[in-house]
């Protein structure tokens, strides 16, 4: 597999310190927030930043999704790991080292 | 703060979002460029411990998901952890608002176990001695090593620095201290002219050629740090000819609680004459938001006049700030005039040929002469 991040399908990512990642009620969406801003993330961005745990690798996330969404992991998988690399970029998560 | 709108992906969906708590007015600190109440000093009855909890269950209720702790000086509240606490367990992002004082390593121990996630520190000037004429008191040094007990104990931490003539030619020796205490992000705040600050303007007020060289030495920062710190600067709304997107608009997403229980769309409201606004103690806070006068009168934009009612960036700036409007065109319903539509707009750059004019020296900046109180918590 390839992408622009050196990470690999064993990597396991979890959420930044300086963000709270949870379910919120009120708006029957995921959230991320951080110091003077909140995220409301879609069901799919959602269901992988829930599995951003430190124990998930990025191949368990591509599996359980394909499984959540009834999809193909070839359909998956390139999205799962465009969706990372974002939440990467932004600083949203971090590999467990 | 009548700050520009917080950033935001979702919309409130008619409630609350961000909750501002001025714990106390009361703060040992007397900077010149402050934004409270110019009488800060009688401060009213403060809610006690429970009314706040309570605020903070209804709020939560009603959708808010972030909580700030200011004031004045929230640490002077000894149920400081008490209320992170009850924040952290419903659910809320928290945020600590301070100046540092009152603040001790011991402090920030409880504050971090009591669940605090953020804390955003006020810092005035890489040089002790601007510090001390900007915040009235000598404190520099205190600040600086709250500063680094914050980043030792792992808080993410915003340094908000309100910028002025005074320190302006100071921006790259600000960014330069952040960098060396490791802070995430750095506010370069350009001061916002309500209260104290208004009272200073003439003094406080930098020029063109200030502004734009901090910008471009920001700009320089921003590429040599990037991927360490974030540093927010923006040119201020008297010389954009742009007003700011006060509060993302009245009441439409900021709920800010005075000390005394008073419910206000942002913390300068207060200030406006003949708006009624309830506290807690009398009303449900449901209520107050989704059906008090004053939570209503400048939502949505039918209170608008010309040109705000036909204009195209209405949707993004909501006319600017209501209390800007008031307190400089006298009517708060009339355009910001920050914007150069303004019919009021002459106010504004009038302001800048005059604070121009004036000889600026920190010795002219008036600061509160009372207000000491005790910093031992
Ligand atoms: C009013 S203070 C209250 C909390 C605390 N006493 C402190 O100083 O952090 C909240 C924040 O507003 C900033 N501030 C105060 N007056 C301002 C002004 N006129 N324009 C912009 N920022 C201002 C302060 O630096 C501080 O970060
Ligand atoms: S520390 Fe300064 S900015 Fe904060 S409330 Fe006190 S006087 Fe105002
Ligand atoms: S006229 Fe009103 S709505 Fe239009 S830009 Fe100016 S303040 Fe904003």
């Amino acid at each position: 597999m390839t992408n622009s991040n050196n990470y690999t399908g064993l990597t396991r990512f979890r959420i930044a310190p300086v963000f709270m990642f949870r379910w919120e009620e009120s708006q029957q969406a995921y959230v991320l927030m951080y110091p003077e801003g909140i995220v409301k993330l879609n069901p799919t961005a959602g269901e992988i930043l829930n599995r951003c745990d430190g124990a998930r690798t990025v191949s368990d996330i591509v599996a359980e999704l394909s499984g959540l969404f009834s999809e193909a992991p070839d359909f998956i998988e390139p999205r799962v790991h465009q969706f990372l690399e974002v939440c990467y970029g932004k600083g949203w998560i971090q590999p467990e080292s | 703060m009548a700050k520009a709108g917080s950033n935001l992906n979702l919309d409130g969906q008619g409630n609350p979002v961000w909750l501002l708590l001025e714990l106390t007015y009361k703060c040992p600190l007397k900077c010149a460029f402050c934004s409270n109440p110019t009488d800060l000093d009688n401060h009213p009855d403060e809610l006690s411990t429970n009314e706040w909890k309570q605020v903070i269950h209804d709020a939560r209720n009603m959708g808010a998901m972030q909580i700030g702790f200011s004031g004045g000086e929230p640490t002077l509240r000894k149920d400081l952890e008490e209320l992170v606490a009850e924040a952290n367990g419903l659910g809320y992002y928290t945020n600590l608002i301070t100046s540092g004082i009152g603040l001790t390593r011991k402090r920030l121990e409880n504050l971090k176990e009591a669940g605090l996630r953020h804390i955003q520190l006020g810092f005035q000037s890489s040089n002790p001695e601007t510090a001390h004429w900007l915040a009235g008191v000598d404190c520099y040094e205190k600040k600086l090593q709250m500063a680094r007990e914050i980043k030792s104990l792992g808080f993410p931490m915003v340094l908000n620095v309100p910028v002025s003539s005074v320190n302006i030619h100071q921006v790259p020796d600000i960014i330069n201290l952040a960098a060396d205490i490791g802070v995430e992000y750095l506010e370069l705040a350009n001061v916002q002219y309500y209260n104290w600050a208004l009272v200073n303007r003439d003094q406080l007020m930098p020029t063109r050629e200030a502004l734009e060289k901090a910008e471009a030495q920001v700009a320089e920062a921003r590429e040599r740090l990037a991927g360490s710190m974030t540093i927010f600067f923006v040119i201020p709304d008297y010389y954009e000819g742009r007003p700011k997107a006060c509060m993302n608009g009245w009441g439409s997403i900021h709920l800010t609680i005075a000390p005394d229980g008073i419910v206000l769309p942002c913390s300068q409201a207060r200030t406006l004459p003949g708006l009624n606004f309830p506290s807690v103690r009398d009303r449900d806070l449901s209520w107050i938001w989704h059906q008090s006068e004053s939570f209503n009168l400048y939502r949505g934009d039918s209170w608008m006049k010309e040109p705000c009612r036909s204009c195209s960036e209405k949707e993004k700036d909501f006319g600017g700030c209501r209390c800007q409007a008031m307190l400089l065109t006298g009517d708060a319903a009339n355009p910001d005039p920050a914007c150069s539509k303004s019919p009021h707009h002459y106010m504004v750059t009038d302001a800048v040929d005059r604070a121009l004019k004036t000889r600026q020296h920190p010795e002219k900046l008036i600061a509160r002469a009372a207000g000491w109180v005790p910093t031992e918590v």
